[in-house]
């Protein structure tokens, strides 16, 4: 049975300043629900990448933290949404190397290969909203979203 | 008010309630002593617990003296603003947030307000309910001297905090002829990577420098933004003639870059300072060499 315990923050991401809090909010949050240093790292690195897009791309809006469990093994869900231009081709936005402003290109499809579940819901016009799960140790059952 | 001229003999509520704060100023500080506000920050021993109660009974019964019982700015709570955001603050820092040590100190009121009522048995009810509004008041002035406090807290906690973070200058460090050291840390933001650059630079022309190393073990999260200041900073030096090592790289950030796909392969990498260092020296032909065959043997 996977529960969600309800939404525990709610950042918003509208400076510079702000992706430093919600990298450290991150951390402190899966830590407190035993990430490892590894997973650790690899969801404060995605939630980075991620909650820059909704800065840079997005033009800013907002990230919500939940717990998340399935049986015994506890996670993090993260919801990033904005009310930007949307993404037009997602397909294009997750390839490597592809970017629409001047850096690698290696965020969205980065954050990805970094947790376990990714799902993104993008209306042109309207704003994206990316969701991603990582969980305490390796996941549970299936990966999902991929 | 009809009410107070009722009251005859006695003073106003709220004097009422001061001069019984007075009076059971240690009852009052003993049972707030077992509250969670006064229990958790006063860790040590009880005593000293029953001591900051009483002194937060003291100011209460200051301002109600002063008929201020509404009043967060009375001059009463002035003494104990400080005591009062310390545990404020400590709360903060145990987790708890604004409401629940809004809670806390409500949790304060109903010992009290059980006190007065069994401290008044023979009083008329209007004086009972006088007293008893008026304590409510003044408790919940309490509680909003304790908020106030901890936001002005955070304030002025952020405020020294952005000024320390502008001091968190970055220094380029010789480590030997021709190899100079910035130690990166905390957030490689764009502004602050833009000046890492320009000291490693003009390190790189003053000293004469053939190889740099930029440790990044400081570095919390090395994500694309990140790696991509990186690489133009490797960039720019071998644009000078300078080699760039970047070192102290933790396992969990080594496999955190794989996974995200970042290309590191060409820029040279060691796991740490040390190790990055002797790369440049032996680079640089000054291999070190123990000065006592086996010297470590015998330790």
């Amino acid at each position: 049975m996977r529960t969600a315990a309800g939404v525990e923050a709610c950042l918003p991401i509208r400076s510079d300043m702000d992706l430093v809090w919600v990298r450290q909010h991150v951390r402190q949050a899966a830590g407190r629900l035993g990430f490892g240093l590894v997973e650790q790292t690899k969801l404060v690195t995605a939630a980075s990448e991620l909650a820059r897009n909704t800065l840079v791309h997005g033009g800013g809006g907002q990230m919500e933290t939940a717990p998340v469990s399935d049986g015994p093994v506890r996670g993090l869900r993260l919801t990033f949404s904005d009310e930007g231009p949307g993404i037009p081709d997602l397909e294009r936005a997750l390839t490597d190397g592809y970017t629409s402003g001047d850096g690698l290109g290696m965020g969205l499809g980065g954050a990805r290969r970094l947790v376990h579940s990714f799902t993104v819901d993008s209306t042109p016009g309207v704003g994206t909203t990316v969701t991603v799960v990582s969980w305490a140790s390796r996941a549970p059952r299936s990966r999902e979203g991929h | 008010m009809p009410e107070h001229e009722a009251l005859g003999e006695h003073g106003s509520p709220a004097r009422e309630v001061g001069e019984f704060l007075r009076r059971r100023g240690e009852q009052i500080a003993q049972r707030w002593a077992d509250e969670p506000l006064f229990r958790t920050v006063f860790t040590v021993s009880r005593d000293e617990a029953v001591e900051a109660g009483k002194i937060v009974v003291d100011a209460l019964a200051q301002v109600a003296d002063t008929d201020q019982v509404h009043d967060p700015d009375a001059a009463g709570f002035t003494l104990v603003r400080e005591q009062l955001s310390r545990m404020g603050a400590a709360r903060s820092r145990a987790g708890f947030t604004t409401a629940q040590v809004s809670n806390d100190v409500d949790a304060l009121r109903p010992p009290v307000e059980n006190l007065l009522v069994s401290d008044l048995p023979d009083a008329p009810s209007d004086l009972v309910r006088g007293c008893t509004t008026a304590l409510t008041v003044l408790m919940g002035t309490l509680r909003l001297v304790v908020l106030e406090t901890a936001l002005s807290e955070g304030q002025a906690l952020i405020e020294r905090q952005r000024l320390q973070l502008l001091e968190v200058a970055t220094p380029v460090i010789k480590l030997w002829d021709g190899i100079v050291a910035v130690p990166l840390i905390g957030t490689l933001d764009s502004a602050r990577s833009q000046v890492v650059m320009e000291t490693l630079l003009e390190a790189v022309v003053d000293q004469h420098a053939r190889f740099a190393i930029l440790d990044i073990t400081g570095v919390p999260t090395v994500d694309s933004l990140v790696a991509q200041h990186l690489m133009k900073t490797v960039a720019a030096a071998r644009l000078m003639g300078a080699e760039c090592v970047v070192s102290g790289i933790r396992p969990a950030i080594a496999q955190t870059i794989v996974h995200l796909g970042l290309d590191l392969g060409t820029v040279i990498t060691r796991a740490s300072l040390a190790d990055a260092l002797a790369y440049a020296l032996h680079e640089l032909g000054a291999d070190i060499v123990n000065a006592t065959p086996g010297g470590a043997g015998r330790r």
